[in-house]
């Protein structure tokens, strides 16, 4: 990762390599595997997707085959806690959420229940697998539980650091990344802060709260602004709960307008978790990157994201009505 | 314990479930009462406990080296609850709170008010199996020989997710599970049979993998040997049908579905417990 300054107003974010944040969470288990012999790894028939080969081969007695039973799976890693181990319940992120919220909210998150819910495949850059598979509630559901946090990396050493921090949280978490190759642009040894938003560039204009996927779209945006005049001050929220309210406040008191991006319905999801903070402490405008109240689709993941408007030309659309509502 | 001591102290259970649920207008002693003997036997002699200097159970959230109870038929959390303070967990003056507002005696149990005994919330039926199986797989990788015990309803067994446990328990080898199903053959809308049969549950069990077991769930000498028994398997877990009668030790409600959830009134309550006297040196909460 090299980080310059195109110009003066937007940070120069370059890459090497494209990885997906699912490899993110396989290093981080793998390395948990090594590190901490009170995790164990749990799958439901989908142990490959889910890049646990090597926490796999190294931890064979530490590795809970649930079959495709994911009810089970939850009740099980809730039962785990009681005896000291942390237990990581991985699968597809439809499958990990709506397909047991029930299981999650009494066996997990009211009973808090050290369970790290590990959701790979979320949304629409599932591809073409179609809308079963591609869950855009996710994070609503999970944020919407007391005692449960929520976090939603942006790249592979995000999610690698954020797999290795929340082993030391004591608690229910939800984890939740993706299938695509994307660019790899935050440091490989940054250390992961539950919570603590991250400031990806400091402007002056606009406020952009990005989480997930949308972070590099973000920064994309950001350098089409910058060509144009406009100061962007990106924030990349990947704690979806708690949240940074203090950092969401500061920036829109300095910019006085705000866009949200993220992979995820517009109902519920960041966007309308940052509309709370705005409208009870400090009301400006506020525009959403996000799916509109509609299932996704099969397509390749590029397709989808240029078709459901989850782009940086979107999110410079979106900037601009933002900034003329100022 | 002696037998005597153990049906005098179901005697006083069974007043406890009566007077709790009567107190608050709701709740479910049918199916507590048939269980009362069951639990009896379970915390007052079958498991071994955690215990202080003093011989009282002490809690602890891990209960490493000690025999553990989930109830997933939490809506007979009265039984539960009594049998737990009267164990020694908590004082039993505090069944006075039951279902009342700021109780750690919650409607049906909960970890969130930190009530000593209660290592997970249900209510929501299904999920005690789950839980339990995830608990003795702890206990095998943490080397405790100790014991996991599970009761489950007989109209719980209609949730799928029981099913997928089923089939989990027994691939996973856990020996150290026994899992219980209240055979009452009633849950709110009728008999099992008429709601939807669960048919012929010990050849289900057995086709999943499970040593099937009965006993009479009435007869704490039945349930204390049945339940012996099951600790010897060691790479199978043991499903036990418990033959219970809902309401048992009230004469006007066993076999009648209508008390499953129906608290009995003030000249109900006053018949119930003069059907149940109180041996001499043990007293209501």
């Amino acid at each position: 990762m090299y980080i310059s300054f195109s110009n003066e107003y937007m940070k120069k974010y370059e890459y090497t390599e494209k990885k997906d944040t699912r490899s993110g969470f396989g290093a981080g288990i793998a390395e948990l595997g090594r590190s901490n012999p009170n995790v164990v790894a749990l799958t439901a028939d989908l142990a490959g997707s889910l890049k646990l080969d090597t926490f796999i081969k190294e931890n064979p007695e530490r590795f809970v085959q649930c079959g495709i039973a994911e009810a089970n799976m939850i009740g099980v890693s809730a039962g785990l806690t009681i005896g000291g181990h942390i237990p990581f319940a991985t699968t597809f992120a439809n499958f990990a959420t709506g397909r047991v919220y029930d299981q999650i909210r009494q066996s997990v998150a009211y009973s808090n229940k050290n369970v790290k819910i590990c959701a790979s495949h979320a949304g629409l850059t599932l591809g073409e697998d179609g809308a079963t598979h591609q869950i855009l509630e996710d994070l609503g559901m999970m944020k919407m539980l007391p005692n449960m946090t929520v976090i939603n990396p942006c790249d592979y050493n995000q999610t690698k650091a954020a797999t290795l921090a929340i082993a030391d949280h004591v608690g229910p978490v939800y984890l939740r990344f993706g299938r695509p190759v994307i660019p790899v642009f935050t440091p490989a040894d940054q250390k992961f802060e539950i919570g603590k938003a991250w400031t990806v560039n400091e402007g002056k204009d606009v406020s952009i709260f990005c989480t997930g996927h949308l972070v590099w779209e973000a920064i994309k945006a950001g350098e089409i602004l910058a060509e144009e005049g406009i100061e962007a001050d990106i924030i990349n929220i990947h704690t979806i709960k708690p949240l940074d309210e203090e950092a969401i406040l500061a920036s829109v008191k300095k910019t006085g307008c705000a866009v949200s991006a993220e992979e995820h319905m517009i109902n519920g999801g960041l966007g309308d978790s940052v509309a709370q903070v705005l409208a009870r402490n400090y009301p400006a405008p506020l525009e959403y990157i996000g799916v509109h109240d509609t299932f996704g689709e099969s397509a390749t993941p590029d397709q989808l994201m240029q078709k459901y408007g989850l782009t940086a030309d979107k999110i410079v659309e979106q900037v601009k009505k933002a900034i003329a509502r100022k | 314990m002696e037998i005597e001591q153990l049906k005098s102290t179901a005697v006083a259970v069974r007043r406890d479930i009566l007077r709790m649920v009567a107190a608050v207008n709701s709740g479910h002693p049918g199916g507590s009462l048939g269980c009362t003997d069951f639990l009896v036997a379970l915390y007052f002699d079958v498991m071994n406990l955690k215990r202080d200097a003093d011989g009282k159970p002490v809690f602890d959230m891990d209960g490493r080296d000690e025999d553990l109870f989930f109830l997933s038929n939490g809506h007979i959390s009265p039984v539960f609850y009594s049998v737990l303070a009267r164990a020694g967990y908590f004082p039993v003056s505090e069944l006075a709170t039951f279902r009342k507002l700021d109780s750690r005696l919650q409607g049906h149990p909960t970890t969130a008010e930190h009530l000593p005994g209660i290592r997970i919330a249900s209510g929501s039926l299904g999920q005690g199996l789950s839980v339990a199986s995830g608990a003795a797989y702890s206990k095998k990788l943490n080397g405790d020989k100790s014991h996991v015990y599970v009761l489950m309803g007989d109209g719980e067994q209609q949730e799928g997710q029981i099913w997928e446990a089923a089939q989990f328990a027994p691939n996973k080898k856990l020996g150290n599970l026994t899992a219980i199903i209240d055979l009452n053959h009633a849950q709110i809308d009728g008999t099992t049979d008429n709601v939807n049969s669960n048919r012929d549950l010990a050849a289900k069990y057995r086709a999943f993998g499970w040593f099937v077991d009965e006993m009479e769930g009435n007869d704490i000498e039945d349930v204390i040997r049945t339940l012996k028994k099951a600790q010897e398997n060691p790479e199978v877990p043991t499903m036990i049908l418990m033959h219970t009668e809902m309401g048992f030790g009230v004469e006007y409600m066993v076999g009648n579905y209508k008390w499953h959830g129906t608290a009995p009134n003030a000249d109900q309550l006053t018949q119930a417990l003069n059907g149940l006297p109180l041996s001499i040196g043990v007293t209501d909460y």
